[in-house]
């Protein structure tokens, strides 16, 4: 890649951001949890149309299909790796083409 | 309308731009696409331009409400991806972009197969520059196994579209069903640009490898090319809707664990085309015109993700997830264009993915089709795990990798600033896209029930992604190679050619021997008989001849006087 001079970095700076402390950080995920609890509490609060029972099976069915769907998918995703991961360079070693 | 077809004003432009300089280069490429879509935007609908040749009915251009709405997208893209662009003095490039973007344009405006298959070549020759410009020799690679894979596909086409034209008589490209030799070509042929699964790994393979700014262009134009060309010829083929969902969900598994994160936004974007390709499976008027929402906002999001990693790999010299975090703190600007574009693709409320992906998923639950609504809603999960919140939180926040790299150029910032603001305002006011879709529009995206369900599922992919997060259960960023359908042209084809090629060689030696066996054998046997010790060369007395010569002589004698 000609990337060339324009690569510039410095390896740090002093200055503190926000995100740097870990208190802030779970400031964030109580956020995250307080938003599930209130998109599920809100499932009560208006009629929902739907055009399929299952759309409507327990409350907050969209959220816990997310939430089992994203688990699944990191997991199954994570197993996976044990069978095609190779080392980074493993086309340029093999010789292709 | 008596001004040029569309698209060929950016491949015939493209040819004065080495000719020009600087400031007037740049500005000359940009006026370009925007003369482009101004004209588009003043011809009227539904006009067809034909002519005759060689007794094939030639139509290049063919204006309708499908091909508009790709042809203005295309245009859009082709500004953007100008701007994104506008740093490099590469003129190989810069014109590999104009002549591809043309003919990608060209060709959704194509009214018949011939037309059809002469830009879809162009689009292919055209953007493998954009592939080699990064002149390594893993690009140069790909970039071959890229250019055999597209060329093939127009191959194809062409070989389809013969057969199709000997069956019916007609070269026009209009609906067609999918049996007989002809038909089926062709929609092999739009497979592979489509990327269906096990047709797609050109996709992967190729896209990463091109430059930072080739990347932008090759994200808009091909796969969609290939998304119109089946919403043109295959509506409502009902293999479509499982092909589609497969592309949803197959590559997301791959996209969670890549560590290239121009590689992840490539497995997305393959996903995202199993959306389109799903709602042309369906083919009613909801899900093409969700189709070609999808298309439309799709190519911005998309676009604005590749530039900002475009921007972080241009600045900092790597794209690896395992070498990154921390750039919000020196790419603000950047990090926020990412975000937008990371909403938008999740189908955020407020964001154009939420307005175009929602029509299609409803034209699917209105049909009936359950199991493909169950996935498409799984796929949209992964979508906002792995480009949502993947993206943007490995390459500009997890833990600092120290990296303090400039923002990236205005000429970057500016393109990404205005994705981004499309993207809002598709978000926020969808009738302005649904009014250019191809069929009327009776759907209103924000409803309650909508926006609440949407939320509830995006929140709690977050809550998933954090959750595994805390406890390390996610997988880390690892330097990898993950073995995808690739691994079977690239190693185990060659690795079986090999084999048999030494089976060939071993059997070869053995025949070898067999025959030498048997030479040797016969060798053997006239050195016994006539060598030095041999039978026939022994060297007898001369008595013992004499014996001989009597004895015969006496037998002679005896069969003379008998016969008398």
């Amino acid at each position: 890649m000609t990337l060339g001079k324009k690569v510039t970095q410095t390896n740090s700076d002093d200055k503190s951001y926000w995100l740097d402390s870990k208190k802030n950080v779970d400031k964030i995920w109580y956020a995250l949890i307080g938003l599930c609890a209130i998109s599920i509490v809100a499932d009560f609060f208006y009629h929902k149309h739907v055009i399929h029972p299952i759309e409507d099976l327990i409350v907050g069915m969209y959220g816990w299909y997310g939430f089992i769907g994203c688990v699944f998918l990191v997991l199954s995703a994570k197993l996976l790796r044990k069978i095609i991961m190779r080392p980074e360079n493993y086309y340029t070693e093999n010789n292709d083409d | 309308m008596t001004e040029l077809p569309p698209g060929i004003i950016l491949i015939l432009g493209a040819i004065f731009v080495p000719f020009l300089r600087g400031n007037l280069r740049n500005i000359y490429m940009l006026a370009l696409p925007i003369i482009g879509l101004s004209s588009l935007l003043l011809t009227s609908q539904n006009y067809q331009f034909e002519f005759n040749l060689f007794g094939y009915n030639i139509s290049p251009v063919r204006i309708d409400s499908l091909s508009l709405i790709f042809g203005y997208i295309f245009h859009i893209a082709a500004i953007i991806s100008i701007i994104f662009a506008l740093h490099i003095k590469d003129t190989v490039q810069q014109m590999a972009g104009l002549i591809y973007a043309g003919a990608a344009i060209g060709a959704v405006f194509a009214g018949d197969l011939i037309s059809l298959f002469v830009y879809w070549e162009g689009t292919a020759i055209a953007s493998v520059f954009l592939i080699w410009s990064s002149k390594t020799e893993s690009s140069y690679r790909a970039g071959m196994r890229y250019l055999i894979i597209q060329v093939g596909s127009g191959v194809l086409l062409l070989a389809g579209a013969i057969i199709h034209f000997q069956n019916t008589g007609s070269i026009s490209f209009e609906k067609m069903t999918l049996n007989g030799l002809g038909p089926t070509l062709i929609f092999i042929a739009f497979g592979i640009k489509a990327a269906f699964p096990l047709l797609h790994n050109w996709l992967e393979d190729a896209y990463p490898e091109a430059t930072v700014t080739g990347t932008v262009f090759l994200s808009a134009f091909t796969t969609k090319l290939a998304i119109y060309a089946l919403a043109r010829g295959f509506p409502g083929t009902e293999m479509l809707i499982w092909i589609g969902a497969t592309m949803t969900a197959f590559p997301i598994f791959y996209a969670v664990i890549e560590n290239d994160l121009r590689k992840v936004l490539t497995y997305s974007l393959n996903n995202q085309l199993g959306f389109m390709v799903v709602g042309i499976g369906i083919g009613t008027e909801l899900a093409l015109n969700g189709t070609a929402a999808h298309a439309f906002s799709h190519i911005l999001y998309k676009a604005l993700l590749f530039m900002s990693m475009g921007a972080v790999l241009y600045r900092t010299g790597t794209i690896k997830g395992s070498e990154l975090g921390g750039l919000y703190k020196s790419m603000p600007y950047t990090t926020g264009f990412c975000l937008v574009g990371a909403a938008s693709i999740s189908a955020f409320p407020l964001f154009s993915g939420f307005v175009s992906k929602s029509l299609i998923i409803t034209a699917t639950a209105y049909e009936g089709h359950w199991v493909v609504w169950a996935i498409l809603l799984f796929a949209s999960a992964g979508v906002f795990h792995h480009s949502g919140i993947k993206i943007p939180y490995f390459a500009f926040f997890q833990h600092d990798s120290g990296k303090r790299p400039k923002e990236a150029p205005i000429n970057m910032l500016t393109a990404m600033a205005i994705a981004a603001l499309l993207c809002l305002i598709i978000g926020i006011f969808p009738q302005r896209l649904y009014d250019i879709l191809p069929y009327t529009v009776d759907f209103i995206p924000y409803t309650t029930t909508h926006v609440v369900t949407q939320l509830q599922l995006l929140f709690f992919s977050a809550l998933a992604f954090g959750w595994l997060m805390r406890t390390g259960l996610y997988p880390p960023e690892l330097k990898s190679t993950n073995l995808d359908f690739d691994w079977s042209y690239r190693i185990l084809i060659p690795k079986i050619l090999d084999r048999i090629s030494k089976l060939i060689l071993i059997l070869d030696n053995k025949i070898h021997l067999i025959f030498k066996n048997i030479i040797d054998f016969f060798l053997a046997q006239l050195f016994r008989h006539h060598g030095p010790s041999g039978i026939l060369a022994r060297t007898n007395t001369a008595g013992a001849a004499v014996a001989l010569v009597i004895a015969s002589l006496g037998l002679f004698i005896i069969i003379f006087f008998v016969s008398d």
